[in-house]
């Protein structure tokens, strides 16, 4: 008996790696006439399914996979996220 | 101010300096220049600079051998590029480095920093940068970590050379299972400069300013050289991973038009990129060549993380940055073209004459009768006092011990009698077979699954891109063309590392004259084992004799390279691999020659002659050649003939088309003589040695030219006043590559069957399209590649 | 006096100097636009030449297209002004939405470099009128994004309003498929390789027809492109007939 479960997996650049899409976002801020935001940080996101027995050996699959094909260990880091029974459920002022 | 401590620390279980990668002689030696015990800051100093890939501790010996004088040489070995003047007031700037370890850990940005290395090389040296060569090197394409590693080496020379706008228009994909655990990323780059604009990395002038412009300083790549280049690499061992560098090609774009605006507009008295060494590096040796020193105050520099040590600022890698030497008064100017262009830029310290590298944190102050201007600020700590010459000029030197291995096999004496013993694989032998699976083998295939992904067209310079021999690029505003090739001979440099360097030469030198361009020097990327192994080192020191031979006999100065040492993985070293990047000029580009057929009816003529040995060879690997069967031989002065013929002959308008025969033998280079034109042609080949040796052997010194009918007799006249042997092979035309074989070579296919003919080979050229197209792709593993309309 | 053609130079622009070089060939008098400055200086039209502007890290063309430069590219072309937008200038063009559609990435997710054919669908536009016979013209790609997009909606419209202006088109001519079509490199929709605005004054293209502009480099059929584009703005600008003489 297996229960589907969904997560998201947040890629980013560890800390201290250079990250040049953060530096453009940063960069172009000042045509926009934004003020006051720094240290933006551009990583991914990652919404699965996985079937399995519970919660924990779900996490397991997951974790796997995002530590090995879904970041690059030597200059990313992840996050997993539990997102419950349906898609984007913890998102919260997700833009459109 | 106060002075930090000594690195005395007894409490550690290994001593500092040996963690750093220096010996107990090294510290030593250290002690003895500074005459009292370095720091832990200036031990991590002279850790990154007295490296092997920062000092050449263990090849400087044997690269004072080389010959560096030439014609137009205008910078050499010791700077950042070698520049050669071509005329018209203009100079080419050309280097290869390597960037293999990084590329074994992290393939995309290992290839990408890699690229925007060897760029900064170029425009260092005041001129554009106009092409890039990628020569690279992976282990058994079926193996499922050497794809993954070409995936991501592709994409990082493609990643970075796209976007900083240089097309990359040449270089090389090779195979072969030593470098499984090591592969190799070579990478060349070609610049154009005016020669007024010429730039030398130096820092004369004490109270002029050190400024640091370009990105910010991270903890990119700390210990990244010292660690990476001075110790055997064992890919999965965590606590060696260093900090990644990571590249940015739009702020090295940025840093192109930023330095070469300086240099235009005369700001800067020197200038030098900052690459292994950081800080460290760039100081060190913009003083030493001057005889200057800096002080440096550290808090100057811009940083992009918080709480960076001084050593991390010191020896940071991180990319994309910039030094120069001005003169206080321009200060102003330089700051303005920086702000335009967006990039930081700081004064982070002044020249000085006490020939010092002093390094400071926590300010300066002013002080016109100081030594250059300023002292230390009242608050602040000296971290670092090194003579600027001891970490480069003076840097330590290792007489290695070489010796050469028991079985020791060296080149048959130039005109040395075929031997009738080559134990080869010939029974049974097809020679259409063989040729259709050497075109279709991982080696020779077509590469345009790969240089697809480059952009070959940018700057608009492009007269033949990748895939067609040597790459020609037209320099504006001038009839002139450069024609560019690299090329290395590991296969036979593994048995006889003297000859793979001087075969690899030839062929490099070979490929540009064939195009009517002249050689102008040489530069190499020379990718060895551990140089503390007697045998390693023996192959080192006689790559290098070859080197200097070859280029000796052809006439060639060698102007600069790189030494990639301890290429060895926990299965073994790889072949020793003398990699050449050559650059030639064609004083007209109207009288360009290239390989393919040209014209129905044009005559084929082999100059030069075949000889035996097929060890190293494409159709050896293929056949499974015994190692002990023969290497070929090469008569330095017969090529150096043969080039100047060819020239000669191209210059006279008498050759349509000329070609090299190389990887595959004859068979492959008739071959693709017909693929590229999409014309057949219909072959005899006269026998001398044995079916294999004339179809796919690959004794150097050959070219398969063709001609108008009428110029046939002029060609083969002016090839016997060059002492060259000509043989009339047969003429282009129809839609199949015929060629039949005669004389006294029965093949055991035919011989079965009772034939005392060997088999010809008739095979439609779009047959051997198909195979030459699929080969690579179906090799990675890769979904089948679109095929070019058209195509050039 | 010849025709004064501005050409964009964004941070991390690589095709700028190739495009005034080719507006050079054609008798313009190229002038780099900025892109921190309004000022347009007077030209008569204006490409956005290719390159990676800003890195293109986030989206290809997004960060330019809030540049001050843009701001007066986009008044300019409201007023009728020619604007030529190649590969990333294409890109630029669409995320600002100055040309219809967006450029999405590769269909084998990788970069591109290489030379197709492309077929002129309207010969009497600005952009096209002196560029020959209806023929396959060959000119190289260099692009990892460039694959065309809009929904059926839109695409029905750009067709029924002939505001597709360029193909991909196989060697001999005949029209290159959707899907798994070698002559269509990146998989564009209906094989768009370009586009026109309703109005007829701003185009954009993902091939180069700078980089085959000069028999030298193996073919010149992108030359009757960038010299339509020459002529159409000199004419504007009341300046045809030295621009004439540029053309071969």
């Amino acid at each position: 008996m297996t229960t589907e479960f969904r997560f998201a997996v947040n890629v980013t650049p560890k800390p201290g790696i250079l990250d040049p899409q953060g530096r453009a976002v940063e960069g172009s801020l000042q045509h926009l006439g934004i003020e006051g935001v720094s240290a933006v940080r551009v990583g991914r996101r990652v919404e699965l399914t996985v079937s399995a027995a519970d919660a924990a050996a779900a996490r397991v699959v997951v974790a796997r996979l995002a530590g090995e094909l879904l970041s690059n260990p030597l200059i990313e880091a992840y996050a997993i996220e539990e997102l419950g029974p349906s898609s984007s459920t913890s998102v919260t002022d997700a833009g459109g | 101010m106060t002075v930090a401590p000594a690195a005395e620390d007894q409490s550690l279980a290994v001593p500092l300096h040996r963690t750093l990668g220096l010996t107990d002689g090294e510290l030593e030696a250290i002690q003895d220049r500074l005459g009292r015990p370095p720091n832990d800051v200036e031990l991590a100093m002279f850790s990154v600079m007295w490296s092997e890939h920062c000092s050449y501790k263990s090849s400087k010996p044997l690269l004072r051998t080389l010959p560096t004088a030439g014609a137009g040489v205008v910078a050499g070995p010791g700077e950042n590029a070698g520049v050669i003047s071509i005329g018209d007031g203009l100079a080419v700037a050309f280097k290869i480095e390597s960037h293999n370890h990084p590329s074994a850990v992290e393939p995309y940005q290992g290839a990408a920093t890699g690229v925007g290395g060897i760029l900064r090389d170029i425009f260092t040296m005041g001129a554009r940068p106009i092409a890039i060569l990628d020569a690279l090197r992976f282990g058994d394409p079926s193996d499922a970590r050497t794809r993954h590693l070409v995936d991501g080496v592709v994409r990082g020379v493609g990643g970075y050379g796209n976007c900083v706008g240089v097309p990359t228009v040449g270089g090389e994909l090779v195979f072969d299972p030593s470098y499984t655990g090591n592969p190799l990323v070579n990478v060349m780059a070609i610049g154009l400069l005016e020669e007024r604009l010429l730039t030398l990395a130096q820092a004369p002038g004490p109270g002029n300013l050190v400024v640091l412009f370009g990105s910010a300083t991270g903890r990119d790549g700390i210990g990244g050289a010292s660690v990476l280049a001075s110790a055997t690499f064992t890919h999965d061992d965590p606590s060696k991973r260093p900090s990644v560098q990571v590249g940015d090609p739009f702020a090295e774009k940025l840093l192109i038009e930023v330095s070469l605006e300086l240099i235009e507009r005369g700001l800067v008295e020197g200038l030098q990129d900052l690459g292994a060494g950081g800080i460290t590096c760039a100081t060190s040796e913009m003083a030493d060549r001057s005889g200057t020193g800096m002080l440096v105050d550290l808090d100057a520099v811009p940083r992009r993380e918080p709480d960076m040590a001084p050593f991390e600022i010191l020896i940071s890698e991180s990319q994309e940055r910039m030094l120069a030497v001005i003169r206080p008064d321009r200060e102003a100017a330089v700051r303005e073209v920086c702000r335009r262009w967006g990039l930081p830029c700081a004064v982070i310290g002044r020249v000085t004459a006490d020939r010092d590298i002093r390094v400071i944190v926590g300010g300066v102050a002013e002080d016109p009768s100081a030594d250059g201007g300023i002292v230390p600020g009242a608050r602040s700590v000296e971290v670092a006092r090194v003579p600027a010459s001891a970490l480069t000029s003076d840097a330590i030197v290792h007489e290695r011990i070489a010796t050469a291995p028991a079985r020791v096999r060296s080149a048959p004496a130039p005109g040395s009698p075929a031997e009738p013993t080559d134990r080869l694989p010939e029974r049974g032998m097809d020679p259409e077979a063989v040729l259709v699976a050497l075109l279709g083998s991982a080696n020779l295939s077509s590469r345009r699954p790969v240089f697809e992904q480059y952009d070959s067209t940018v700057q608009v310079n492009t007269v033949t891109g990748p895939g067609r021999g040597a790459a020609v690029l037209r320099v504006k505003g001038t009839t002139k063309g450069l024609v560019a090739s690299t090329d290395a001979n590991a296969t036979v440099g593994a048995f006889d590392p003297w000859l793979g360097a001087a075969l690899s030469v030839a062929e490099a030198t070979r490929n540009v004259s064939i195009t009517g361009a002249r050689p102008l020097g040489v530069t190499n990327c020379l990718n060895f084992g551990d140089p503390t192994r007697p045998e390693a080192f023996w192959q080192l020191s006689e790559a290098v004799r070859g080197l200097a031979d070859a280029c000796r006999a052809l006439g060639l100065p060698v102007i600069g390279g790189n030494v990639s040492l301890y290429n060895e993985s926990p299965t073994g070293a790889i072949l020793p691999t003398p990699e050449i990047g050559v650059v030639g000029l064609i004083e007209d580009t109207a009288n360009l020659v290239g390989p393919a057929f040209v014209e129905d009816g044009d005559a084929i003529l082999l100059v030069g002659e075949a000889g035996p040995g097929l060890a190293g060879s494409d159709y050896a690997q293929l056949g499974g050649v015994a190692v002990e069967d023969d290497l070929p031989s090469i008569d330095l002065e017969a090529e150096r003939r043969l080039q100047e013929w060819i020239r000669e002959a191209v210059v006279r308008g008498l050759v349509a088309s000329a070609q090299d025969v190389s990887g595959g033998g004859l068979a492959v280079a008739l071959a693709e003589c017909a693929m590229w034109s999409r014309l057949g042609a219909t072959v005899r080949l006269g026998v001398s040695h044995s079916p294999a040796v004339d179809l796919f052997g690959e004794s150097p010194s050959r070219l398969v030219v063709t001609t108008r009918p009428r110029h046939a007799p002029a060609v083969e006249l002016l090839a016997r006043q060059f002492g060259l042997p000509t043989a009339l092979l047969g003429s282009v035309g129809g839609e199949r590559l015929v060629i039949e074989l005669a004389g006294a070579g029965a093949t055991g296919a035919a011989e079965e069957r009772g034939s005392r003919v060997a088999d010809p080979i008739d095979i439609p050229v779009a047959r051997l399209l198909q195979a030459w197209d699929h080969g690579l792709a179906r090799a990675l593993g890769w979904g089948s590649p679109s095929s070019a309309p058209g195509g050039r | 006096m010849s025709v004064r053609i501005g050409v964009v130079v964004f941070p991390g622009s690589n095709c700028d100097r190739d495009t005034m070089h080719a507006l050079d060939l054609a008798g313009a008098e190229p002038v780099e636009l900025w892109h921190e400055t309004a000022d347009l200086q007077g030209a008569a039209g204006v490409i956005l030449p290719g390159g990676f502007a800003y890195g293109d890290y986030v989206r290809a063309g997004v960060i330019a297209r809030f540049s001050p430069v843009m701001r007066s590219i986009a008044d300019f072309a409201a007023d009728g002004g020619l604007v030529l937008g190649i590969c990333n200038g294409f890109q630029v063009l669409a995320e600002a939405g100055l040309v219809p559609g967006a450029l999405l990435r590769n269909r084998e997710l990788r970069f591109l470099g290489r030379d197709v054919h492309i077929a002129i669908e309207q010969p009497e536009t600005p952009f096209t009128h002196l560029a020959g016979p209806r023929r396959p013209l060959r000119m190289p790609i260099a692009h990892g994004e460039g694959c065309y997009y809009a929904d059926a909606a839109l695409l029905d419209e750009l067709e029924a309003q002939g505001q597709v202006l360029f193909r991909y088109v196989r060697a001999d001519g005949s029209g290159a498929g959707e899907t798994d079509d070698p002559a269509n490199p990146n998989g564009s929709l209906r094989a768009i390789a370009g586009v026109i605005n309703a109005a007829g004054n701003v185009a954009g293209l993902m091939p180069h027809p700078e980089r085959a502009s000069e028999a030298i480099l193996g073919s010149d059929d992108g030359f009757g492109i960038i010299a339509s584009f020459v002529a159409s703005a000199a004419e504007r600008a009341g300046t045809p007939a030295t621009v004439a003489a540029g053309l071969r």
